[in-house]
């Protein structure tokens, strides 16, 4: 994005062409099925705007660079769909506050893309608008997974279809499709972007966050998006830095953690051996490893999936078919029949079976047993964190215990599909931030990505440690599934 | 069975059953705007103008409390005798209807704003009573379903949709229908007082679920109670406990107790039954949680104590400032402070005139012109100033009661000084006591067989003579003056 920057301030080509030539790359990779929603007329129009305002010497921080808008953000007269039948001719009368910022620091729509239904899931197939494909392709050239939830964002950027998208993350959503398609992929502190206007999933999780191709481009990017907002409760009232200038700060004298818990049983040989080769990179680099224990590490996942369901179960009540959305032919024996039908026919499999886990640890005689000791045990997962960066400055672990996953070979056990969050969830129960950085491919030749964690409020340490190992493994973002 | 009803026992053929009652109070808050969002939170728009995106639950959006509506809540409290919780918090309460949009309703569960209470009921016979309260929450309220508009469809009216409540929880402490009543007036004139609520049943701005159950006297357990919800006047209140108290002793009594299951019933006033509501109303698991989209509300001790000192005179305070100073009756008292603006009237009034009369003129005549004209005492067609010169005149004898009753009917179209009235009339009272003895004088000589009959003892036809008088001087006869002119003359 600083090239971008550098080429439109100096006229060496207008941001009304790069949206064409954008616009191209998505036209000429359709068949990966990124985007749901293609905004072509209007990347073009606020395209112009940027060209105005460049030449006037008022550009914003992402002034006319085309970014792809996660489905799950409502975009004003734009259809917003959250990837599900429900919702698949919404269109809201409001803008999100995150693509509101976004589109006042000059960015340029090119389209919505597709996420796994309202957010559930680590694959994106569960998207009710198709499968979406990486422009990955394993060993034996069989199209594999962008990740989930946000796989429509790594696959538009990993595809050089979008300079930068957006994308959210509750246990992994932006951390994990990023290592799966070589981005980084940034979630910021919890409360750092306003959830107003965002799809909710897990209240007390989601968070709005950048996929970008390098480090700098995260920290623009973020910077953009972030702020405090009076309308979301939550939003932290703190001013935010400019990330930008964390890229290439020495880390030397920084203390890197290494959790030993998260070197789990069975954990891919590769994956482990990059994990020590990075941090090598960080020591040589000035910084002190440090072993930590974080034990609460293996509590984290059960604990996400009651809290994150049981919030998500109430947050998705709303969708009835009483005042928008889809409602499901009549007629109806009455109002309860009317919502069975729209909602069994309206949400997919994956969120039923969410809303139905929340539901039940929500209900009475199970209430006690299930979320308050789920919320009990949060709070020792964030003690845990905390007694942690007293002794360290940031965490480096694997984003995720394997690499994409070929499409029809993913796991079909949803549980063991649930299991390959457990490096990003920990992060999120703390609402600490945390990033993926991708550091090189596997013998699949699909890429790998390690994980910083820092701590709440200091973006800054992870953004730096991540531009020091970004430089160090020089990874070649060269998926070989894209159209010549 | 027989009741008595001087406290309240309802005589069986095995036992005497006492009545025990708790009230659940709705009151909206009285604010600008709702409770999370910023749409209007008055009453009477046209449908589904006063809506929010929060209100209508669309996707994506958050509730941001409205720090007016915690201050109406926390003077409420304050007002109630209560205490003010430091900090609270939002729960979910989850259900599916379709006035709801959001499928939950946000509320305070374990964590309300308010702790214990107390409500001091004015009992007709002038003694008070205590009634405790348990607590009180903030939560918003629903929209409203129209299910008789149109053969094959329901209307849904968001405008009522998010804003704020306060939900005020009796303890089962009430044991009569007087007593219900007399705590709805209450609760009604301290919202109205602290301006926290209109207190309008009849509009919905006030609501009231009675929990009832009965048990034999003497005994202090709590027996199986059901909810009447949705009670919109005082009278109804009244009669719906009487009605659901009187059915659960039937059942008892005919050994059926079993068939009274806790339920929500409705009140029908046409049949004077209550009935049972669909039954899925009855069994609802409401998973409860803590709402994570609002942080814990805090309320300072200092704003507490800011609030707690702008508070105005409260209904129970006047009361007994009334019964002090003007030396009132409790329930002349009462009957006064009942409405801040009859109040605030009457010490006007009351500082002119005699107070005893003051009130008395109020409580009868002034009302009684109000009710006709369907006016309220803050826009009376009589101001307080005109009202408490009418009774001096009365007290100065300037004019007889009778007079000035005629005053006041002229005063009721054209809101003059009433001694003006007085003075262009030529109302004032003849006190001249020549010239009435020599009325009476009159009447003595043309009518000799009335002057006859008083001396056979037949005193009644004083008042012929009373009454001659007061037609020759066209009613402006002191009639103290002629009453002693006449005994004087006639004994």
């Amino acid at each position: 994005m600083d090239q971008v920057r550098n080429s439109l301030k100096k006229g060496e080509f207008s941001a009304v062409e790069l949206a064409k030539s954008y616009i191209q790359a998505m036209e000429k990779n359709r068949d990966l099925n990124a985007f749901i929603t293609e905004t072509s007329e209007i990347a073009l129009k606020q395209a112009e705007e940027s060209d105005k305002r460049i030449k006037a010497g008022n550009a914003g921080l992402m002034e006319g660079m085309p970014i792809a808008i996660k489905d799950l953000f409502c975009t004003k007269g734009v259809r917003t769909t959250a990837s599900s039948k429900i919702l698949e001719n919404f269109i809201p009368e409001y803008e999100s506050t995150v693509t509101s910022n976004l589109f006042s620091q000059g960015a340029v729509m090119l389209g919505k893309v597709a996420c796994d239904e309202f957010a559930m899931g680590s694959t994106t197939l569960t998207s009710f608008f198709g499968t979406v494909k990486s422009p990955w392709k394993d060993q034996k050239g069989e199209y594999t997974v962008p990740g989930g939830s946000s796989g429509g964002s790594s696959t538009a950027v990993s595809g050089f279809m979008a300079i930068g998208a957006t994308g959210t993350d509750t246990g992994g959503s932006i951390r994990q499709p990023a290592s799966f398609t070589g981005l980084v992929g940034a979630k910021p502190t919890y409360g750092r972007c306003s959830r107003w206007g965002t799809i909710a999933f897990a209240s007390s999780l989601d968070q709005a966050g950048p996929m970008t191709r390098t480090v700098r481009d995260s920290a623009i990017m973020l910077e953009a998006m972030a702020g405090y907002d009076q309308k979301d409760s939550t939003s932290a009232n703190r001013d935010v830095p400019c990330f930008e200038n964390a890229i290439g700060k020495s880390v030397k004298g920084m203390r890197i953690g290494i959790p030993k818990e998260y070197r789990v049983d069975g954990l891919n040989e590769e994956i482990s051996k990059e994990w020590d080769r990075i941090a090598q990179i960080l020591k040589d680099a000035g910084a002190e490893l440090v072993d930590i224990s974080l034990a609460t590490t293996k509590y984290a996942g059960p604990v996400y999936y009651i809290i994150a369901p049981a919030e998500a179960s109430a947050n998705l009540s709303r969708y009835d078919g009483v005042r928008f959305g889809f409602r499901a032919d009549g007629p109806f024996d009455n109002l309860d029949d009317m919502y069975l039908k729209t909602r069994s026919q309206g949400f997919g499999d994956e969120v039923q079976r969410r809303i139905l886990m929340g539901t039940y640890v929500l209900s009475s005689g199970f209430y006690d047993a299930y979320f308050t000791k789920a919320q009990k045990v949060r709070r020792l997962i964030a003690e845990d964190f905390k007694q942690a960066f007293e002794k360290v400055d940031a965490i480096l672990t694997p984003s995720s215990p394997s690499s994409a996953y070929t499409i029809g070979k993913e796991p079909k056990d949803p549980l063991e599909m649930y299991l390959s969050d457990i490096f990003t969830i920990p992060a999120s129960m703390a609402g600490l931030p945390a990033m993926n950085v991708p550091t090189n491919l596997d013998s699949n030749g699909l890429p790998l990505g390690m994980q910083l964690i820092s701590k709440h409020f200091d973006e800054n340490t992870m953004f730096s440690l991540a531009s020091v190992i970004e430089e160090a493994v020089d990874f070649q973002l060269n998926p070989n599934g894209l159209k010549e | 069975m027989t009741k008595s009803t001087s406290s309240y026992i309802i005589k069986g053929e095995k036992h005497d059953w006492e009545v025990v009652c708790g009230l659940e109070v709705h009151c909206q808050i009285k604010s600008e705007s709702k409770l999370f969002s910023n749409a209007p939170a008055n009453f009477g728009s046209a449908p589904n103008s006063n809506v929010e995106f929060l209100d209508a639950g669309m996707p994506g959006m958050l509730p941001v409390i409205n720090e007016e509506c915690v201050r109406q809540a926390v003077r409420t409290a304050l007002s109630l005798n209560a205490q003010v919780n430091n900090v609270s918090e939002f729960s979910r309460k989850n259900y599916f209807y379709a006035d709801l949009s959001l499928g939950y309703q946000i509320s305070q569960a374990d964590k309300p704003i308010m702790g214990p209470g107390v409500v001091v009921l004015d009992m007709p016979d002038g003694t008070t009573r205590n009634i405790g309260l348990e607590r009180m929450h903030m939560e918003i309220d629903a929209g409203k379903s129209m299910h008789d508009q149109h053969p094959d469809s329901s209307f849904i009216d968001f405008n009522r949709a998010g804003v704020g409540l306060m939900e005020i929880v009796s303890d089962p402490d009430i044991r009569t229908p007087e007593e219900a009543g007399a705590f709805l007036r209450k609760l009604r004139a301290i919202v109205r007082y602290v301006g926290s609520c209109d207190g309008n049943m009849d509009e919905g701005s006030m609501r009231c679920d009675a929990n009832v159950s009965v048990r034999p006297v003497g005994s202090t357990e709590l027996r199986t109670r059901c909810e009447i919800k949705n009670v919109n006047s005082v009278r109804y209140v009244m009669q719906a406990i009487e009605i659901e108290a009187l059915r659960h002793v039937e059942l008892y009594e005919a050994g059926r107790g079993d068939e009274i299951i806790q339920s929500s019933r409705l009140f029908d006033p046409n049949k004077g039954e209550t009935r049972s509501m669909r039954s899925k109303e009855n069994a609802h698991d409401y998973r409860y949680f803590p709402e994570p989209d609002l942080l814990p509300l805090v309320v300072s001790d200092e704003l507490i104590a800011e609030l707690k000192a702008k508070l105005p005179e409260l209904p129970d305070a006047k009361k007994e400032r009334f019964i002090q100073e003007f030396k009132l009756s409790p329930y002349d008292s009462a009957v006064l402070i009942d409405d801040r603006n009859t109040a605030e009237y009457y010490e006007i009034v009351a500082k002119i005139a005699d107070p005893k009369l003051s009130a008395n003129w109020i409580t009868t005549n002034l009302f009684a012109l109000l009710k006709e004209e369907n006016k309220t005492i803050a826009n009376s067609p009589i101001s307080a100033s005109n009202l408490g010169k009418l009774i001096k005149l009365i007290t100065d004898d300037v004019i007889s009661g009778k007079i000035a009753k005629q005053v006041f009917e002229i005063m009721a179209t054209d809101d003059k000084d009433p001694e003006k009235i007085v003075e262009e009339k030529g109302l004032k009272q003849i006190t001249d006591t020549s010239a009435i003895e020599k009325i009476i004088d009159e009447l003595i000589e043309s009518s000799p067989e009335n002057v006859q009959a008083f001396k056979e003892g037949k005193t009644k036809v004083v008042g012929w003579f009373v009454g001659q008088v007061m037609k020759q001087t066209q009613g402006k006869a002191n009639p103290g003056v002629v009453n002693k002119i006449l005994k004087d003359k006639l004994s």
